[in-house]
């Protein structure tokens, strides 16, 4: 797993493709990743299957901290329920035992989905670099009905002749050269 | 977490509003509030798995908020309160007058914003059926509380139910069972739940009825408890409607100004939807490979 709180560098400037369709974006990716581009990046209005796969997007793993965060917000619930009820402030309820757990079990579950779910919304607002007012727009319409491919540029064997190249034969609707 | 499922919902469809704003304001407001989504393929992995994630933690909430509640009822000593069938009856209830209630604010949207083609009459065929059945399992849980009283021998639970039924506020507890048990009956037929007058009745009737249902729980519990010298008459006073009316104002003030500021049906959602339908209609050979594909 990469350490979400690294900085990844910031490339000035990119070649940007868009396509009409998911799948023509889905082929011209597949061919870019033949080509061995690194650090590429696809924008789309909205998810397309088989995009990240095509890319090599690893797994998220926001669902590991939805898992750790509620077990961690049930816990802290239960904790908090026994010191209360039967630590700090014991009272005998009709002779009912002071951790008397089925009594616990809705403050547990909604603890643990309040953690859960605020975590999770967190988490996904780190993964996805959220919120971040400043990073520029590519093209106003891939949030629309454009889908584009982003080859940035990454180190010194960039070459934007060869990308430009490559992605002209994908069969692009617009094809150019973005500085970020 | 209610609250998060639908602004994280409302992101993606932000962004889109954001760039295609006209103006500068409403491109900074809805800037703001998109929180700088691009829509990458990243994003969007994260995206995906992060709803799912919410919805899965929302979905049981619908359990767990409705039987605490009702078993805030129970564990009083109240006739009428102190029953084990009010978790699944509550339940039941909420998704029976949930449904009705966005039935009923669905008809008008579709109309107003002619949303005839999202929204179609197989959404309102297949809402139709859950209110009919959670309908009839509200009827049954009706029929399991006063059998119940009765069969328990508890003078005061028996009196209680015949008090709902034939007291002073019968009129109450008969204005729920029909609307709440009767008219959504109506839906076994086909031809009403492809009637979209009908469906709008129905549900302005059923959410009148779930609103008697809570008034006859609440107040012919309380009118006539168990010392003769505490009955009387529940009359509603001034602050009693003010609260009534201010509810309804505060809700559709929201309603309203949501409908006008954002998007109604999730833009991203029908998107996604829309390039599959188009190749299935231009390929209805190829149309079960790629399904399978899709």
């Amino acid at each position: 797993m990469r350490n979400p709180f690294a900085k990844r560098p910031e490339p000035s400037r990119g070649v940007l493709a868009l396509y009409e369709d998911p799948d023509t974006l889905l082929r011209a990716a597949a061919l870019a990743k033949e080509h061995g581009f690194a650090e590429m990046d696809a924008y789309t209005p909205y998810p397309v299957h088989g995009l990240s796969e095509a890319l090599g997007v690893r797994q998220s793993w926001v669902p590991y901290v939805t898992l750790v965060m509620g077990l961690t917000g049930a816990a802290l619930g239960l904790t908090f329920e026994i010191w209360t009820s039967a630590v700090d402030w014991p009272i005998n309820v009709g002779g009912k035992p002071y951790v008397s757990l089925p009594a616990f079990i809705p403050i547990m579950f909604e603890c643990g989905v309040l953690l859960g779910g605020t975590m999770t919304l967190a988490a996904l607002l780190l993964a996805c670099g959220l919120p971040n007012l400043k990073k520029p727009i590519l093209d106003r319409d891939l949030t629309n009905d454009r889908f584009g491919l982003w080859v940035p540029e990454m180190g010194p064997d960039w070459n934007e002749a060869r990308i430009l190249q490559v992605l002209k034969s994908t069969g692009p609707s617009d094809l150019r050269v973005v500085r970020v | 977490v209610s609250a998060l499922f639908w602004y994280v919902g409302l992101i993606p469809d932000l962004a889109t509003m954001r760039d295609r704003a006209k103006t500068r304001v409403r491109q900074v407001a809805y800037g703001i509030f998109a929180l700088g989504w691009r829509g990458s393929v990243r994003q969007w992995h994260h995206y995906e798995a992060a709803y799912l994630l919410l919805a899965a933690l929302a979905t049981p909430l619908v359990l767990s908020v409705h039987s605490v509640v009702s078993m805030d009822f129970a564990v009083s000593v109240l006739p009428g309160w102190h029953t084990t069938v009010f978790p699944p009856y509550f339940v039941a209830g909420a998704i029976f007058s949930g449904f009705a209630m966005v039935l009923t604010l669905m008809v008008i949207c579709r109309k107003a914003f002619g949303l005839d083609h999202i929204i179609t009459m197989r959404h309102f065929d297949l809402m139709a059926k859950i209110m009919l059945v959670t309908g009839t399992m509200v009827g049954y849980a009706y029929a399991t509380e006063f059998f119940v009283a009765m069969y328990s021998g508890n003078p005061f639970e028996s009196f209680t139910f015949l008090n709902r039924a034939t007291g002073p506020f019968a009129w109450s507890y008969w204005i729920m069972v029909s609307c709440n048990v009767l008219v959504p009956q109506v839906f076994w037929l086909k031809r009403f739940r492809q009637s979209i007058p009908v469906m709008f009745v129905v549900s302005l009737l059923v959410n009148v009825g779930m609103w008697f249902e809570r008034f006859t729980i609440i107040v012919t519990s309380l009118h006539r408890d168990f010392l003769p010298s505490n009955w009387s008459y529940y009359k509603p006073t001034i602050f009693d409607y003010s609260v009534i009316v201010g509810s309804f104002g505060f809700f559709f003030m929201w309603f309203l100004l949501f409908c006008r500021f954002f998007p109604a049906i999730s833009i991203a959602e029908v998107k996604s939807v829309l390039w599959t339908a188009k190749k299935n209609a231009a390929a209805p050979a190829a149309r079960t490979e790629e399904t399978v594909h899709a």
